[in-house]
């Protein structure tokens, strides 16, 4: 083969392995996604499976709610501003949305947990979390959030606090 | 290794009567080149510019932190300065000096008569300008340029103005610019060498070159795949990196940092690449342990792709993930040792003599092992989460690509000048230079192991008053740093313009091809007819 034709055969190998290097960034969001599902890590929007529900009647955990609109035109609050529960104990709180805008708006709601280490204790049973939410144009809804506290829970730990923010899903229900 | 070369003068008449260049003159002559050494030139130049402009970057930025409290600039100006200053050197000057030199020495180190694709490698020049003007141009975008940090972190990209879809391109820019030239330099390599120029007798800059060349292939992409991510989640409606839509922030960073450690190698190979050849030349001694240096490169290459989670071992990953990726980049030390060991070696018993070229290799050799070791510092896990983000780790950045990679580039410059120029350059001046740049380097970046240790954090424009004394220091050095830069500048110039003739070998250690087999200055074009290695 000529030097040309030789050069031209390698450097269309070569791009096909740029090409292929640009497609595997891709391939790295779903590989991310799989390995955060396989090891458990980052499931922050599914129901967690609580296998042993026996109450520890020695201890009381305070929760306290909190809650954020993150531009968004919706007043979202807790019911509630704290709870006390034991660990073990099921329990439910409920938070109310009202949205303002007169147009239908989608949000998804990111919980987040002070302190940070807590939030692998705080099992969540039922979350408005777990799925987008859509509001008719001055729709109000509550929503429930039904969790049980992990009795492993490290007993320095007396109180959490459970923080939800929803974010606006853009180009769905509306956008103004 | 090119010690085996023939040395008996050679019949350089078909060179001479090809000394000539393009049939245009004056700008168009450098538009339409296709000759190696002319992009070569034109590289070394547009990264010059670039490290200038870099280099007032980072000028404006100490001169904020010179004084705690706000002074000089608002903080998103600040932070628009420190992600471009980044940016900027990275891929304006540190990449591309290290292509202008395999444009220039590839070719004439392995025998062939030019680049594989030459005209392709004027394409991958020419993107370069374009990128470099849309990242300057960014700063005048309503908004201004991003504030994001040079690593242009989710999900902050996604929340910033114009400037950033101008970065973004620029990034599309220049990875197509450095695969293009990555596939040329490949291409080069394994099929244009002389008869006889087998791949373990290569000089050793040509190994690393090669070694380089892959990794861009492989990991440029992904880069360009993150931005291109970014750009749809900024636009169309994609939440790759958006926590509301069910995407991930810290998926940025592993796809980041993925490109981010072989890029770490890519900005370092070349530089060992140049210090390979620089130091056996002044010992006058064949470089030692020429196979293992081989090895060491591309085991350094090989791993540096299963490493990239130490940038990241605050993002809350698990424990059995921050020891795997500790313990990987730990033996990463073992190949980089054997290098070093291996430098040393070859200047152990050997005649040393410190001419410039020298000076920065030698100063390359401490400063980049302290680099190093910090390096190994930062590797531990419960030592980086006190660390991350502290000015420890701006310390030890620049010590390994200032110290570094620049180091090494302005050795390869002062070792090729008279080569490429037929010119000598001012010996005193170049040792000044050398010594006005190693001091100040270490007045900036020394003591900024102490801000990072005492826990000044970086990306901030302001700081507590109990770091002033330290910040000062290492402001006046980058003063004095860049006012030795206009130096280096007027060397070189003068070296172009007045400079005595240059001998034929001006460096009688300096074995490669071209001090062998080409006369000084080199002829326009060579070895249009293969050289003989026996």
């Amino acid at each position: 083969m000529s030097l040309k034709a030789e050069n031209r055969r390698l450097s269309r190998r070569l791009a096909v392995v740029a090409v292929g290097m640009f497609g595997f960034g891709f391939a790295l969001v779903p590989f991310y996604n799989q390995i955060c599902a396989a090891l458990g890590i980052n499931s922050l929007a599914q129901p967690d499976v609580v296998a042993n529900t026996q109450v520890d009647f020695s201890r009381q955990i305070v929760i306290e709610l909190d809650s954020n609109a993150h531009n968004l035109p919706w007043r979202f609050k807790p019911l509630v501003s704290h709870v006390t529960v034991h660990p073990g104990e099921l329990a439910t709180v409920e938070y109310e949305i009202v949205n303002v805008r007169g147009a239908a708006v989608t949000g998804q709601a990111v919980p987040s947990y002070g302190p940070q280490h807590a939030g692998e204790y705080f099992k969540k049973l039922e979350c408005f979390c777990f799925t987008q939410q859509t509001l008719a144009a001055g729709e109000v809804r509550r929503m429930p959030v039904t969790f049980v506290v992990d009795p492993r829970l490290p007993k320095g730990v007396h109180t959490i606090a459970v923080s939800y923010t929803f974010f606006e899903v853009a180009g769905r229900g509306g956008k103004s | 290794m090119s010690a085996i070369v023939d040395n008996h003068a050679h019949d350089h008449g078909h060179d001479h009567h090809g000394a000539h260049h393009s049939p245009y003159g004056g700008i168009m002559r450098w538009i339409t080149t296709t000759n190696h050494k002319d992009i070569g030139t034109l590289y070394l130049w547009f990264s010059f510019i670039m490290f200038s402009i870099g280099g007032l970057m980072a000028v404006g930025i100490r001169l904020e932190l010179f004084s705690p409290g706000l002074q000089v600039m608002d903080p998103d100006f600040f932070n628009q300065l420190t992600t471009m200053h980044g940016l900027i050197m990275v891929f304006g000057a540190i990449m591309p000096v290290f292509v202008g030199f395999a444009n220039w020495q590839i070719p004439m180190m392995i025998g062939a008569p030019d680049m594989a694709f030459a005209r392709l490698n004027n394409w991958s020049f020419w993107l370069l300008p374009f990128a470099a003007t849309l990242l300057v141009l960014s700063f005048f975008m309503p908004g201004g340029a991003p504030g994001v940090g040079w690593t242009l972190y989710a999900p902050l990209t996604v929340q910033m103005g114009i400037g950033m879809d101008l970065t973004i391109f620029a990034i599309h820019l220049l990875g197509m610019s450095s695969i293009l030239g990555s596939i040329n330099i490949i291409t080069t390599i394994l099929n244009m060498r002389a008869p006889g120029m087998t791949l373990m007798r290569m000089p050793l800059f040509v190994w690393t070159w090669l070694i380089t060349a892959y990794l861009l292939v492989a990991v440029m992409p992904v880069l360009a795949g993150a931005v291109t991510m970014t750009l749809t989640d900024r636009h169309f409606g994609t939440t790759f990196f958006n926590a509301a839509g069910g995407g991930d922030p810290v998926l940025y960073q592993h796809i980041f940092w993925f490109f981010g450690h072989p890029e770490v190698y890519i900005i370092a190979l070349p530089g060992f690449g140049v210090i390979s050849q620089v130091i056996p030349a002044f010992s006058r001694k064949p470089l030692f342990g020429y196979a293992s240096m081989v090895y060491a490169t591309s085991a350094i290459a090989i791993l540096s792709f299963i490493v990239w989670a130490h940038h990241m071992y605050t993002v809350g990953m698990p424990v059995t993930g921050q020891l795997f990726f500790m313990y990987a980049t730990i033996i990463i030390a073992v190949p980089t040792g054997v290098k070093v060991f291996n430098w040393v070696a070859t200047m152990w018993k050997g005649s040393l003599s410190f001419e410039t070229p020298m000076l920065f290799a030698v100063g390359f050799l401490f400063m980049f092992t302290l680099g190093g070791f910090t390096g190994l510092v930062l590797a531990l896990v419960p030592v980086d989460i006190q660390l991350h983000d502290t000015y420890y780790v701006v310390a030890h950045f620049h010590y390994v690509m200032v110290a570094g990679a620049l180091f090494a580039a302005f050795a390869g410059i002062y070792f090729w000048l008279p080569k490429w120029t037929g010119k000598m350059y001012n010996e005193t001046l170049g040792q000044i230079h050398f010594w006005l740049t190693l001091i100040f380097f270490n007045m900036i970046f020394f003591v900024q192991h102490f801000l990072g240790l005492a826990g000044m954090p970086r990306r901030i424009p302001d700081y507590p008053l109990m770091f002033e004394a330290w910040n000062k220091i290492s402001s006046i050095g980058a003063f004095g740093m860049g006012l030795a830069q206009i130096l280096f500048l007027y060397i070189v110039l003068d070296c172009i313009r007045h400079g005595k003739p240059a001998p034929q070998r001006p460096w009688e250690g300096a074995d490669s091809l071209e001090w062998t087999h080409l006369p000084t200055p080199v002829p326009y074009h060579t070895f249009e007819t293969p050289p003989v290695l026996k």
